[in-house]
């Protein structure tokens, strides 16, 4: 029964040598990059671009080592964009000339493919819900990383489109309503992609899919029905070093809580079936009520986090743009509400044990409350964050 | 918000018991503290916040007035609901939202420090079997050898262990992930830090002043030198946000701080200049920035402060801090041209006017109007898409607004363009006019001659309303026309001057209306064919006589869309509703900027609160409490050793599960965990 101590591995490994030679390479090429972006845009950058580009290089790289998918996603995202950018050259025209930037590699064109992927992978997702095989949520999985991949792309195109379209409006592409839907619904896919990665439950996406499908949808009625894909200068006030920070870190929070939202409907789903159909297939193809519970907790707390530091941020911007760092302007007033909403959900789960279907309910009321701060504001209500007007 | 965390702590056996009596301070500890007022506290909080963006804020009462009506108006205004974030019960809602959370970290962290300290060495095995995550063997290992063991790899685990020896057994404390514990004080703690900043940059101290009758708020809009010093706020006022509007070389040394339906005067220990204010422009003509020079006169300077502000970009002088709010007129110079729309066409009329200021103008009909200036605009930029679709934006030059009023006050709205626009192929003078500010324009258009000039268009205007000119055109016209029998020509001829008379009165519509004054009514139609015809040979004579004057000889079609043109103006003209045309001819433009001046020393201390909230979230989310109690006992026979090993953690039970499956194939079976289940790299990153 007893071994030598030496055979046990309890002994945990320092932080380095956790790091494996791939990591190290990953971490030397995202290195690398950030190093040749400051030698090709340094003279461009103050340091507050600067920080960021620091921080981003980290970033990736600390994702890379924490979920190592990133590694090959993140290349193969970069060495498409850059792709583009080269084919751009600088001239704007040739994204309706040149037949890479035309059909698959231009802002426009990756958009278009995102939603295409996206949509494809929600079936797949929804099949294999009904399906015995995991082949078809295998497929959803694939679709959705190609479809993230595409959206990131698109908008890292997009970017450059906006230096080519004017190089005095050049500005990051999460300035308006489209721009940051496009994030969303990339950033959502990947944040679930990660989840399923880790807790191997592919069924989740049958209804994660689904409201990132429903963004998609918006996203596209948008841009045929008001042309919002037209890069258009920026207002005064969105020309800040804030904007960079502010915005990604916001859809974070957005994309968490969405997750969070439509776990709870497979929650209640399940919940549910076993009750009424305990044998059903379906019933057993949705995973357990314990995960889904714990990686709807996981969501919300991602979330809760990021949307905490986004709305600090907020207000550090909003001292410097309007004059206070609280105005209690509508959307400000919004996220006061939705960051109470999601405080009283830990609350209720921390100290008083709540589990179960109440828990799903109050998720998924926080996703209207999330869509109201997101969209409502801005369409119902008049105040500063009036930008990106439906 | 109390906070006994569930499978934390120590367990369930050895809780301390409730056997204090409860005297009445701990009673309102306990209520002020308890979860209960906070969730209901912050339902309040939340409802009043959807009231706020609902119920629009801080607009003028008047227009709630109207919106609501005298009964709802004074019900709301006694609520605080147009200014529901500053109202008294709001404040006190978040004021009682400290205490409470202050209440709850107060009568949290004795125990939670306790627990920190405290490894509680003394559990019973039985309490250690009811944990979910629970293990007993019989081990042939030594006692002493299998702690030392035990020791080793919950050294390596990152966990802090106790040992205490009682009678028979031996029992090893652990824990880990203590600093999530501090997670729950500095979320807390952050709350109160940062709403206890924000309620000192509120307006509370102002609101004391006025309510203990210090103070009082000013309704007129009056200027500066007529507001009673009882409408001032105290120089040392130490938080306050307000506005001002700062013409070009003008200065101030004051904020207006608006208060439900009035303002209070807050005085500045020093002046601003606004030296000059700029807009600056992408290449479509959208504004790309807004700044204002400013200047500092300051006492305790030796010289002034230059800085230039700009929206992202404000000046921090001395815990005052000033941006760039919004801008306006500041008082533009205006030189205008008022043409008489009638005889005195030609007649010059030189107007200085000045944004904001109003003046009276002498009609030729010996009345008098009333111009009041209302703004000037040095850029309009009008998004068009033409024929293919692109989007091109059009750039229509300086404007400016105005109301033209008669003795009674009574008077429409205009917008006058100052240079001549393109449009269809042709380069008109515009003019907007309109019944109120809410409704849209209608434009009249004056028609420009070759120069870009009104000069033609008046020439025609003079003579058409000049009677002897109009008979003389006449005549001639009558006599040209060979169709026109001789015996004839004069009847023709008087007809067509009354006709161009009529004309130039009324338009058209005056023309109909005397025609069926003196037709019967079924002739009416056949009638006015013919009139309209004798009436533009008539206006056609005129304009050949117009061109003869100038020198033109041989009429274009150019020529000829300039008198359709005309016509149509002068038909309009009695639609416009003024005896003139105000033409811009130059102007100094004065713009003023828009300044928010703001004193907050609550500031740090909220960005402080901010980051302690932040890092006990991550604390909180993301380091698991863990605590791990062994207990071993010398067999009866003395060979081998009874364990127990129980564990729990408050956060991510199922990652805590596998832990504790590894934690227990190290310790008690002391066998490798990778052989067994794979890849333990992954689930440790996952715990951390």
């Amino acid at each position: 029964m007893s071994v030598p101590h030496e055979a046990l591995d309890f002994e945990r490994p320092g932080i380095l040598r956790r790091i494996q030679p791939r990591d190290w390479a990953y971490i030397a090429l995202t290195i690398a990059v950030g190093l040749i972006a400051h030698w090709q845009y340094g003279h461009m950058m103050d340091r507050y671009d600067t920080g960021g580009l620091i921080l981003a290089v980290a970033l990736s790289a600390w994702m890379g080592w924490f979920w190592r998918p990133w590694q090959a996603f993140s290349i193969i995202v970069g060495a498409l964009a850059l792709f583009g950018i080269w084919m751009y050259g600088d001239d704007l025209a040739r994204g309706s000339t040149n037949f890479w930037l035309n059909y698959v590699g231009s802002g426009q064109a990756g958009v278009m493919w995102m939603s295409v992927f996206l949509y494809l992978s929600t079936v797949a997702y929804v099949t294999g819900l009904f399906s015995r095989s995991d082949f078809p949520t295998r497929v959803g999985g694939a679709f959705a990383w190609i479809g993230a991949g595409a959206g990131l792309m698109a908008l890292l195109v997009r970017w450059r489109e906006i230096y080519l379209t004017d190089p005095t409006w050049g500005y990051i592409p999460v300035a308006n309503l489209y721009e940051v839907f496009i994030l969303l619904a990339a950033l959502t896919t990947l944040m679930y992609l990660y989840y399923e990665s880790r807790t191997g439950q592919r069924t989740m996406g049958a209804f994660v899919m689904l409201v990132i499908a429903a963004s998609v949808t918006f996203l596209l009625w948008y841009m045929w029905d008001r042309q919002a894909h037209e890069i258009e200068p920026l207002v005064p006030a969105l020309n800040s070093w804030w904007m960079k920070i502010h915005v990604p870190t916001n859809f974070v929070g957005y994309g968490g809580f969405a997750i969070a939202a439509m776990l709870g409907v497979a929650y209640l789903v399940k919940h549910r079936l076993e009750r009424t159909r305990p044998d059903a297939a379906i019933t057993q193809r949705i995973p357990s009520k314990e995960a889904l519970d714990s990686v709807m907790y996981k969501a919300i707390a991602i979330g809760f986090a990021f949307f905490t530091i986004a709305t600090v941020l907020g207000a550090m911007w909003a001292a410097e743009a309007w004059g206070g760092y609280w105005t209690w302007d509508p959307k400000e007033t919004w996220s006061l509400i939705l960051w109470l909403t999601y405080a009283a959900w830990l609350h209720m789960r921390f100290t008083k044990g709540w589990r179960g279907p109440v828990m799903a309910w109050w998720a998924i009321i926080g996703l209207f409350v999330t869509t109201f701060t997101f969209l409502g504001v801005n369409m119902f209500l008049s105040g500063l964050h009036s930008y990106g007007e439906l | 918000m109390s906070n006994n965390e569930q499978a934390a702590g120590t367990p369930p056996a050895s809780r301390p018991k409730a056997a204090r009596q409860p005297r009445r301070t701990r009673v309102i500890v306990d209520f002020m503290g308890s979860m209960s007022l906070a969730i209901t506290l912050l339902v309040a909080l939340a409802i009043a916040s959807v009231i706020g963006t609902v119920l629009v804020q801080n607009e003028p009462y008047t227009e709630y007035l109207m919106d609501y009506g005298p009964f709802w108006h004074e019900i709301f205004a006694g609520m605080g609901l147009y200014q529901v974030y500053s109202a008294t019960w709001f404040v006190l809602v978040v004021a009682f939202l400290v205490i409470s959370t202050s209440f709850c970290v107060y009568r949290q962290t004795p125990g939670l420090l306790k627990d920190l300290r405290r490894y509680n060495t003394q559990v019973k095995e039985k309490s250690l079997r009811a944990f979910n995550s629970s293990a007993t063997a019989d081990l042939d290992q030594s006692r002493d050898e299998f702690l030392k063991h035990a020791h080793k790899v919950l050294k390596a685990q990152g966990f802090r262990a106790r040992e205490k020896s009682h009678d028979g057994h031996t029992v090893i404390a652990a824990m880990r992930g203590r600093w999530n514990r501090m997670g729950y004080l500095l979320t807390h703690v952050g709350i109160v830090v940062i709403c206890v900043g924000a309620l000192a940059d509120g307006p509370t101290l102002l609101k004391l002043n006025e309510w203990l009758g210090n103070i009082e708020i000013e309704t007129r809009s009056v200027p500066i030198s007529e507001v009673p010093r009882s409408a001032w706020a105290p120089k040392s006022n130490p938080s306050f946000r307000g506005s001002v509007e700062i013409p070009e070389g003008a200065s101030a040394n004051v904020v207006f701080l608006p208060m439900r339906e009035g303002y209070f005067v807050q005085p500045l220990p020093f002046r601003v200049e606004l030296e000059e204010f700029r807009i600056e422009r992408f290449s479509t003509g959208t504004e790309s920035s807004y700044e204002s020079d400013l200047i500092i006169h300051d006492p305790n300077r030796d010289e002034p402060l230059h800085h230039t502000i700009s929206v992202n970009h404000p000046l921090i002088y001395n815990g005052y801090a000033i941006y760039q709010a919004s801008f306006a007129d500041g008082g533009t110079r205006l030189d205008i041209d008022a043409i008489p729309l009638g005889a005195e066409a030609l007649r010059e009329l030189e107007i200085p006017g000045r944004v904001f200021q109003e003046m009276e103008v002498p009609t030729p009909d010996g009345d008098t109007r009333i111009i009041e200036f209302i703004n000037f605009q040095l850029e309009n930029v009008v998004p068009l898409l033409d024929e293919d679709g692109v989007r091109e934006n059009r750039h229509m030059g300086p404007s400016f607004d105005f109301r033209l009023m008669d003795r009674t006050g009574h008077g429409l709205y205009y917008r006058n363009y100052k240079h001549p626009a393109l449009q269809e192929g042709a380069m008109y003078f515009l003019s907007g006019v309109r019944e109120s500010p809410a409704d849209e324009f209608h434009y009249l258009f004056l028609p420009a001659d070759a120069n870009d000039s009104l000069e033609r268009f008046r020439t025609y205007l003079a003579m058409l309303h000049n009677a002897e000119v109009r008979t003389a055109i006449a005549r001639q016209v009558a006599r040209d026309d060979d169709t026109v029998p001789d015996e004839q020509t004069q009847a023709i001829a008087t007809t067509t001057a009354e006709l161009m008379g009529l004309f130039a009165r009324g338009g058209y519509m005056a023309v109909h209306e005397e025609i069926e004054r003196r037709v019967p009514a079924e002739r009416v139609e056949e009638v006015r064919d013919l009139m309209i015809r004798i009436l533009h040979a008539g206006l056609q004579g005129l304009y050949m006589e117009v061109l003869q004057d100038e020198g033109v000889v041989s009429i274009q079609e150019e020529e000829q869309r300039f008198l359709e043109d005309t016509i149509s103006a002068i038909n309009a003209i009695s639609l416009y509703q003024s005896p003139f045309f105000f033409h811009l001819t130059d102007f100094e433009h004065r713009e003023a900027s828009g300044l928010q001046i703001a004193r907050a020393p609550g500031q740090s201390t909220v960005y402080t609160g901010s980051v302690m909230l932040i890092v006990g979230i991550f604390l909180l989310f993301y380091v698991s409490y863990q605590r791990l109690w062994i207990m071993a006992r010398r067999q009866q026979d003395g060979t081998g050793t009874h364990v127990v090993m129980a564990g729990t953690s408050n956060r991510h039970q199922v990652e805590f599960e596998e832990r504790f499956a590894h934690l227990k194939q190290w310790i008690i079976e002391q066998k490798p965990v990778d052989a067994a289940s794979g890849n333990t790299h992954a689930s440790n990153n996952k715990n951390d």
